[in-house]
């Protein structure tokens, strides 16, 4: 069981990836801060929503390393339970997109003719629309708040992983293996299931993980334009919202969470490009 | 792009190629007929997905009867949706936006005001982008210095990754707040743009730099480039008179294309530096939930969106034959 765990890891490529230095970095900067959000109530130094009116806008310093914000809460636990909201929005968001996405491109690059015509259509009309604007679409709908900013990365990304997914099936089905597989008298829905797909899925993991950096960005701008996670809800985007009042008292409450949010994406993205040399996928995301 | 280019059979060649460029610009108008309509019932459900009546979306609270009953006429809220769907459209085809519920002025006349700001702010960063992207591009193809190459690269993902609005703020804290050279906010100076044309330069120059670099690595081997060379027309001659114009229409194109990324970029620009402006409208207008004012300002950048798209495909395809070839 442990060893099919460790062929699994490895036939994504997740060995190989970390074995370069800029993937360990950036690979060992995402498990830490996966950890840091995992075991957040217990490694925050202060309690995130705690107000101490008379401490407010202290600056980095000891005992609140990262200083204090307007209410006098602490920056660090802050900005630790932070990484929780940003990091399970986002992987959820882009979790409901991979699924409804793979389950559309798979279908519309198998069955084909007027019902992939059909989906891609719809699905490119939302492919031409900045991710801010469809998600400003969501919160106008739903209103502000965590629900709708999940949503709008949702839809944002799904026309990236339909048209990814489809584009694998389309080729794999000229493959000599599944035609050999069709000849065998396998039924549709085994060589989708059992063939298809299994070999079309590391391209749209990485695009996925990818994915997940640019909804994080998606919902620090949201929460920063007061349309995402609502107070008291810590989350890096709110953080820097309710910061930019303090701007000259207090910069530290902008700085940090934002420094978070770039480093968080840089680290998705460089172990992204890590991943793909290591699977040499890079064609096969082009292709799209 | 060949050496066939220089033949006899150029000629031909290129007017097949336009009018074939016609066929596709027109194609591709067409196109547009059924995107703009799912775009417009999209922005016209707003109203309707939401909890309640419809017209507490559109009027002031405790508005009177008479104006309620006079709204439910103008919209035709008590006939069908599909016909209110056409009243709406035919009422924003003649520049009737509706009455904003909180600033309590008709649409359009906020739009208006609006409009100058970001054009004169997106076409600013639009410039800046391509001129300092396109130099930067430049001097990394030219100049083939490992160390160089690094800082391109490293710029690239910098201007892919830092949100707009964390650079904006930090811009404000570095020319504003410690150095005291720009003004943090506001529309009434020139200098009051340097600082929101460059958080939405940002990103734009390292993907212009990413595109000229490519081109001119593309088109320094062609056999033109070679005959240029024969000719003995001198490197920077070569340089600047046939590869960078050769560069700039991939420039353009990926710019146009992008459109949407730099009106989102001049969304959190003017929100950040409290600039007017259709995004800093669209913003105010959902934190207040101001329904017409949301429909108005959408519908406008759905349509930059569009056009810009729509040049972008166009460009692209007057630049790749293959393009024009798959559309017929």
């Amino acid at each position: 069981m442990k060893a099919r765990a460790f062929d699994a890891l490895d036939r994504l490529g997740i060995g190989r990836a970390f074995s370069s230095s800029l993937g360990l970095v950036s690979g060992g900067f995402l498990v830490i801060l996966i950890a840091v959000a995992l075991t957040a109530p217990w490694i925050t130094p202060f309690d995130y929503a705690a107000q101490q009116l008379g401490n407010s806008n202290a600056p980095p310093g000891w005992p609140h390393l990262l200083g204090t914000d307007e209410f006098g809460r602490d920056v660090l636990s802050r900005v630790i339970f932070g990484a929780r909201t940003s990091l399970s929005v986002s992987a959820t968001a882009i979790g409901i997109s991979v699924t409804v996405g793979m389950t559309l491109g798979a279908a519309a690059g198998y069955i084909g003719g007027m019902f992939e015509r059909a989906v891609m259509t719809v699905v490119d009309l939302t492919w031409s629309f900045p991710d801010i604007l469809l998600a400003l679409i969501f919160v106008a709908i739903i209103g502000p708040g965590l629900t709708s900013t999940m949503f709008a990365i949702a839809i944002a990304y799904l026309a990236q992983f339909t048209r990814l997914t489809r584009a694998q099936i389309v080729r794999l089905k000229r493959e000599t293996f599944i035609e050999a597989t069709v000849n065998l008298g396998a039924k549709p829905g085994h060589i989708l299931i059992r063939h298809l797909l299994p070999n079309a899925i590391a391209p749209v993991i990485v695009a996925a993980m990818l994915a997940v950096g640019d909804g994080i960005i998606l919902e620090a701008t949201l929460g920063f334009f007061g349309l995402g996670a609502q107070p008291p809800t810590p989350s890096w985007g709110a953080m820097m919202s309710s910061g930019t009042a303090q701007l000259f008292l207090a910069p530290w409450v902008i700085i940090f969470p934002g420094l978070v949010v770039a480093m968080t994406v840089i680290a998705v993205n460089l172990f992204g490009d890590e991943l793909i040399r290591a699977l040499d996928i890079r064609d096969r995301l082009r292709g799209t | 792009m060949s050496a066939f280019s220089f033949g006899g059979s150029a000629d031909t060649r290129v007017q097949n190629g336009s009018g074939m460029l016609l066929r596709y610009t027109f194609r591709r108008l067409l196109m547009l007929i059924p995107v703009s309509i799912s775009i417009s019932v999209v922005i016209f459900m707003i109203v309707h997905l939401l909890p309640g009546d419809p017209i507490d979306n559109l009027i002031r609270v405790g508005s009177s009867p008479e104006a309620r009953e006079r709204l439910a006429t103008k919209y035709g809220l008590d006939r069908p949706l599909i016909t209110q769907y056409f009243v709406w459209m035919g009422n924003m085809f003649r520049g009737d936006f509706g009455q904003a519920i909180v600033l309590r002025r008709p649409v359009s006349d906020l739009i208006m005001q609006n409009l100058p700001f970001s054009l004169t702010l997106g076409g600013l960063a639009f410039a800046f982008s391509s001129v300092v992207g396109m130099t930067l591009g430049t001097i990394s193809a030219v100049v083939r210095n490992p160390i160089l190459e690094r800082f391109v690269r490293g710029f690239i993902l910098l201007g892919s990754t830092v949100p707009g609005f964390w650079l904006a703020l930090l811009l404000i804290l570095l020319f504003s707040v410690t150095l005291g050279w720009l003004p943090v906010s506001g529309a009434k100076t020139w200098s009051a743009l340097v600082l929101p044309v460059l958080t939405i330069g940002f990103g734009g120059i390292a993907l212009v730099a990413r595109v000229t670099r490519v081109a001119l690595i593309d088109v320094r081997h062609e056999d033109f480039v070679t005959l240029l060379h024969a000719k003995g027309l001198s490197r920077s001659a070569i340089l600047f008179r046939h590869l960078l114009p050769h560069a700039l229409v991939p420039v353009v194109t990926i710019l146009a294309l992008r459109i949407g990324w730099i009106l989102g970029g001049a969304v959190t620009a003017e929100f950040v530096f409290g600039r007017p402006g259709l995004g800093s409208l669209l913003i105010r207008a959902l934190g207040q939930r101001d329904f017409p004012v949301i429909q108005g300002s959408m519908l406008m950048l759905a349509l930059a969106v569009m056009l810009g798209t729509l040049i972008g495909d166009i460009l692209q395809a007057a630049m790749d034959p293959r393009i024009r070839e798959a559309s017929k």
